[in-house]
This record gives C-alpha cells, structure tokens and sequence, in this order.
C-alpha cells in the first residue's frame, strides 16, 4: 500500500511539475519559526555561532574490564540481553559485580533510584555495596526491558 | 531567526539537480509500470518543477563511540552519511539527527558528534536524544550541548513552509518501552491546540510511537495518549531512529517511518534472542545503513519519502 501511495504521490508531484510553470518556485528556503524566543538545534555552516554549547566536564566511567574478576555468588553476567542469574540474594554487606559480555552497553540501575551505573561498554564491569537488607529490582537503562532482582538477607 | 535561514535560493543548477533528484525519487516507486514510464519520459518538464515547500533530511543511530565488529569505524560511515547529504544537489532546509548521536553519552562523545554535524550544509540541524545519549544522566549531558532553546527535557515544536514539526523525548522515565511522560503529552496538547487541522504535522523520535516490537522495547508506552490530540489531523507523519532498519506503517491518519541508521544494523523484529548489533559481510555493511529524504508539496495529503542506501 506505501508503494502504491508514493506513486500516487509522486504522480501528481509530477502533473504539478508539468502544468504549473514554476508558478511558484520560490527561490528562498522556508524559514523556520518558533513559538520559543531560542531556537532549538544547532545552525549549519551558515550559522557557525556555537556560543553555549559548552562541553560539559568529565564524568564517572564504567569501570576498566581488567577489574577483579568478581567471586562466584557476588556476580552477575550480562550477556544477549538478560541478567545471570536474574535473581541474585546474597547477605547484607556483599558487593554485587555485574559484567557486560554484550556487544551493547548495558546499565545497571535501581527501581528505586538507590544505585545506578554508568553506561558499560563491552567487557565493562560495575560494582555496589548492598548495607541495608531488602530486595532490589534493577533494569538496564538503556534497554529497560532487561529486568533483575538482587535480594539482600541479613 | 528566520533570518538565519537563508540559504542563498536555488540557482540554475540546482534547479537541474533537482530534477534528477525527482527522476531517483521514481526509482523507489518501481511497482507503478505506467505511472513510472510517464514520469521517467517527464524528466526534462520536471526540471522545471516548482520546489517542494520543503525539503528535509534525516539521519539517525550515528552511536559515536562504538567500535565493536558490527562496524569498527563508525565516525567514517557517519561523515559518509553527512558527505551523501550534501551531495543531494540541493540544500536541506534543516536535516534532522533522530537519536543515539553516541554510544555511550561521554562527553567527548557528544562533543565528537557536534563538531561532525557542522559538516552538514543546511541551515539547521535539530536532534532528539536516544537512550544511549541519555544512559546516565536522565539527558543532562545532551541537553547541555543539544538543549538550547528546546522544553522540558529536551522537546521542541516549530513551523517552516506550512508545516508543523515537533521533537519528542522519549527515551527517559522508561519502565519497558519508550515514554513521553504527562509533561510531555501536556505540551503536545497545547503545542497543537491552535493549529488548523489541515496543518501537516511531522513529529520525530527516536523510539518509535508504534508497537514495533515491544518485546524488544520497540514502542512508546504512552504514545496512544500523544497520538489522540493529532487524531483531527488530515497528515500526520512520525519519523524514528532506534530500530536500526527501515520500516513503514500507516494507523488512521497517521504514517510511521522507522529510519536506518548510519552505524550498525540491528536484527528484524524477533530474529535472534536480542537487538545485538548484526555484523554483516565484508562490503555488505554500507547497504544496511542510509539516509533519508522528506519533502512536503502543498496540495499533498502525505510527505515524500526517499531513503537511500549509504554509497
């Protein structure tokens, strides 16, 4: 049905082109108006003010893949897109590492705000302390339908 | 500001270009045998054709940073993509960046991906954010470089030739698909209640406002509520990023258009247990990625697509 509809389209661009002498060929470009006093964007070359556009300073870093290889019952695997194992309980006062075997980069962040990660590249790794028992749901930021559970006894 | 956008008319030679450009536009309507044979046999009256209203372009998915198989030169198929712009033998009236400008959000990233988009000739570059601009920081580090005049997090509206154009976020607050969030829906209700319901609205995101594949979080969990105040509009057209493949739908008044992207492709809807970048065969990876043409003619009910391979 698209195909059929941009020959439609198409079509009558043309039958425009053929009947209407240039009728009203412009020869400025539209211009663009805001309902905002600043204009959103940036300008082309025709503009090259880039005045506010400030690189913001650095920030935190996923950390390096040579980190310490986390210990078994303290690890978490990221790879196609899942959490392994996707239900984590551990006692209160563990680090919990989580390792990004993907291609994508994954985040690590808390349903409830209490942690969040930096984006992980492949072979990144992220780490947190667990001090109050509970259970924590997390997903990936970035692909939030990835889900998991780190569950903290006391 | 509009007079910041002047880009200098069309000269003769332009004017030829873009006929050739309506002889290409024929080449993606190959299904029509006598419409396209009429058309093709027009192509020397076409080079006196009055311009479209608008011309746009949009590019998307550039993921400035990643350096994974799938595509381990992402910045030179990006500059390609800028360079394939430019070459359209016309000027852009603004090109649009649909999201994921980078792959991780640094701010080198960012500042990488600006400094590649003052190639593109055309007055006005626009961007939405993707959820790999916004991985961190709820968008803070992209509305620092790409904010500047827009709302909320990072949305805007304007108006060129006639049409209607509005910049969505959808890519924060997500639970499991993208989501606009009640500012957002807010801003779109009164944005548009003033607007004729012949005015063309063309509204952008990065995630689509379509149930693409929601297993996959292809979908905007509320863009039902956003797409009921363009319901009494006779041409609505919503353009993405984020699927990394070309895709079209058409739901009542409205017509979907998911873009490709100019990094990697990422699998069709369900191939595979994941979107995992796809890497291609040598030399098969320029095919999978593109830019894309819109135009608006007063008269049409619907905008002109033309999407194109990188070369």
């Amino acid at each position: 049905m698209k195909v059929i509809f941009l020959l439609a389209a198409t079509g009558i661009l043309f039958t425009t082109a053929c009947s209407s002498h240039a009728s009203n060929a412009t020869p400025t470009s539209p211009s663009i108006s805001f309902q905002s006093g600043i204009t959103p964007g940036m300008s082309g070359p025709a503009m090259p003010d880039m005045s506010g556009m400030q690189s913001p300073p650095a920030s935190a870093s996923a950390t390096a893949a040579d980190s310490p290889s986390p210990q078994g019952g303290t690890a978490v695997a990221i790879a196609d897109f899942k959490f392994s194992p996707a239900t984590l309980t551990v006692p209160v006062g563990t680090t919990v590492t989580w390792t990004n075997q993907d291609e994508e980069p994954h985040t690590i962040a808390a349903k409830d705000g209490s942690f969040h990660s930096p984006g992980m590249d492949t072979h990144g790794a992220y780490s947190f302390t667990f001090t109050t028992p509970g259970s924590y749901d997390y997903i990936c930021s970035i692909h939030p339908f990835m889900a998991g559970t780190v569950m903290v006894t006391k | 500001m509009s007079g910041d956008n002047d880009p200098a008319g069309m000269t003769r030679r332009q004017l030829i270009r873009h006929g050739a450009w309506f002889g290409a536009a024929v080449v993606l309507t190959v299904a029509g045998g006598e419409v396209i044979s009429h058309v093709a046999g027009s192509a020397g009256a076409a080079q006196q054709a009055t311009r479209p209203a608008l011309r746009f372009a949009q590019i998307s998915d550039s993921h400035i940073g990643f350096n994974g198989p799938a595509n381990p030169n992402v910045a030179d198929t990006f500059n390609h993509a800028i360079g394939q712009i430019n070459g359209l033998g016309y000027t852009p009236d603004f090109v649009i960046h649909t999201g994921d400008l980078t792959h991780l959000a640094t701010p080198d990233q960012f500042d990488q991906v600006k400094q590649m988009l003052t190639g593109l000739n055309t007055p006005r570059v626009f961007t939405v954010p993707g959820e790999h601009d916004s991985t961190d920081d709820a968008g803070q580090k992209y509305r620092q470089v790409f904010g500047a005049g827009t709302r909320g997090d990072g949305w805007y509206s304007f108006d060129i030739a006639g049409v209607h154009l509005i910049g969505l976020v959808n890519t924060l607050n997500m639970q499991k698909l993208g989501h606009l969030g009640t500012d957002q829906l807010q801003f779109i209700e009164k944005d548009v209640a003033g607007l004729s319901s012949d005015t063309p609205i063309v509204v952008f995101s990065h995630i689509p406002l379509f149930a693409m594949y929601p297993d996959w979080g292809w979908g905007t969990d509320d863009a039902t509520q956003a797409l009921s105040y363009l319901k009494r509009f006779s041409s609505v057209t919503c353009l993405n990023g984020h699927v990394h493949q070309l895709f079209s739908k058409t739901e009542g008044n409205v017509r979907f258009y998911s873009g490709t992207t100019t990094a990697y492709p990422l699998p069709t809807p369900g191939q595979g247990p994941a979107p995992k970048p796809v890497t291609l065969p040598a030399g098969k990876l320029r095919e999978a990625l593109g830019v894309r043409e819109v135009s608006y003619t007063k008269g049409q009910q619907a905008l002109a697509l033309k999407d194109q391979k990188l070369t």
